[in-house]
């Protein structure tokens, strides 16, 4: 609501420019996602599923709140990977990536 | 924690002796949760600033007077207190010498915190090697602030700088600027860039660390003077604070 014409002229919840703010580098899902993978993945490569560039996960953009995480591809802005926590599970969805690229632990 | 140091009046140093650590990249960060006597816990990321070499894990926190945790990290936390952390994390946003240079560091703010770990890093690994093999790994660190008493380790900073002559340390102040002071005096722009960069033909290795709106337009405004956007790594802070 602060009348900034990009994001009225194009439709985004007013909620966008808040998330504008509060984007994050691939870096700030390392935390979470070393609950789940064994090696560090912000180091490997992943390519988007929306629109096949391919980049280290830590140079993805992440929008973090408290239910989880969202990562984002900074070329087409599809979401790659997703990851909510529950009180009891994590849940991870990586329908937004076509592969990962990982090295492993040595 | 075996000790505070007070950088800035809103910024302070815990030192922390964690036994098992396992040796961190200059880079990482690490995830700190605070559990209140009700079971609420709060869970915050900060960078370790800290050497690999350093035989304390060091973090330096920003005080900011809405947070759930950091007014707690900086005012409340007392030498002999324990603290619950998890890492150290991330494998992105990390360098070490075996990686190479030449280094361009560029800072807003607190954003120094990891690129200080670097330095230090830097600094320990070929400091026994001597002045060549520093030259060998030349590094440049453009660091914006407000005011100069909000600079975070200033004086160790012109310390590497006096010590070393392939490390060259710019400031540049946005708000206040000391009397008599010569360096740059305005956010961090274009020309600044050009100035102080390493020539992309160089193939620098480029860490940008601040406030979300710094660091992207450092980092669109570096790939814009033609660096390689590969090259250039980033970890936005978020809006944590405006230099």
């Amino acid at each position: 609501m602060d009348g900034n014409p990009r994001t009225s002229d194009e439709g985004f919840a007013d909620g966008e420019s808040v998330a504008d703010a509060l984007r994050l580098d691939g870096n700030a899902a390392a935390g979470i996602l070393s609950e789940i993978f064994a090696v560090d993945l912000t180091a490997a490569e992943a390519l988007c599923a929306g629109c096949g560039a391919s980049r280290a996960v830590g140079a993805l953009l992440v929008y973090a709140h408290g239910m989880g995480t969202v990562v984002r591809c900074p070329s087409c802005s599809a979401v790659v990977l997703r990851v909510g926590r529950t009180p009891t599970q994590l849940w991870l969805d990586v329908t937004g990536a076509r592969h990962l690229v990982i090295a492993p632990r040595n | 924690m075996v000790e505070v140091i007070t950088e800035t009046p809103r910024v302070r140093t815990l030192i922390l002796d964690v036994p098992g650590w396992p040796p961190h990249r200059a880079g990482q960060h690490v995830d700190v949760r605070l559990t209140a006597e009700d079971g609420y816990q709060a869970q915050r990321s900060y960078s370790v600033a800290s050497a690999p070499e350093d035989a304390h894990l060091a973090l330096t926190v920003e005080r900011l007077d809405d947070g759930e945790v950091s007014p707690y990290l900086t005012d409340e936390l007392r030498v002999g207190d324990m603290l619950e952390l998890r890492g150290p994390i991330g494998g992105y946003f990390v360098w070490d010498v075996a990686l190479g240079g030449p280094l361009l560091l560029v800072a807003g703010g607190s954003g120094i915190v990891p690129l200080m770990a670097m330095l230090r890093h830097r600094a320990a690994a070929l400091g026994k090697a001597g002045p060549e093999a520093r030259h060998a790994v030349p590094a440049r660190l453009l660091y914006s602030s407000r005011r100069w008493n909000e600079v975070i380790y200033r004086d160790e900073l012109s310390r590497m700088a006096e010590d070393d002559p392939a490390l060259q340390v710019n400031h540049t102040l946005t708000r206040e600027l000391p009397e008599g002071w010569t360096g740059f005096r305005r956010r961090i722009d274009r020309m600044m860039l050009a100035e102080v960069a390493w020539p992309p033909a160089e193939r620098p290795r480029v860490f940008v660390c601040g406030p979300t709106p710094l660091v992207e337009s450092v980092a669109a405004t570096l790939v814009q003077l033609g660096h390689d956007p590969a090259g250039v790594k980033t970890e936005r802070f978020g809006p944590t604070g405006t230099p």
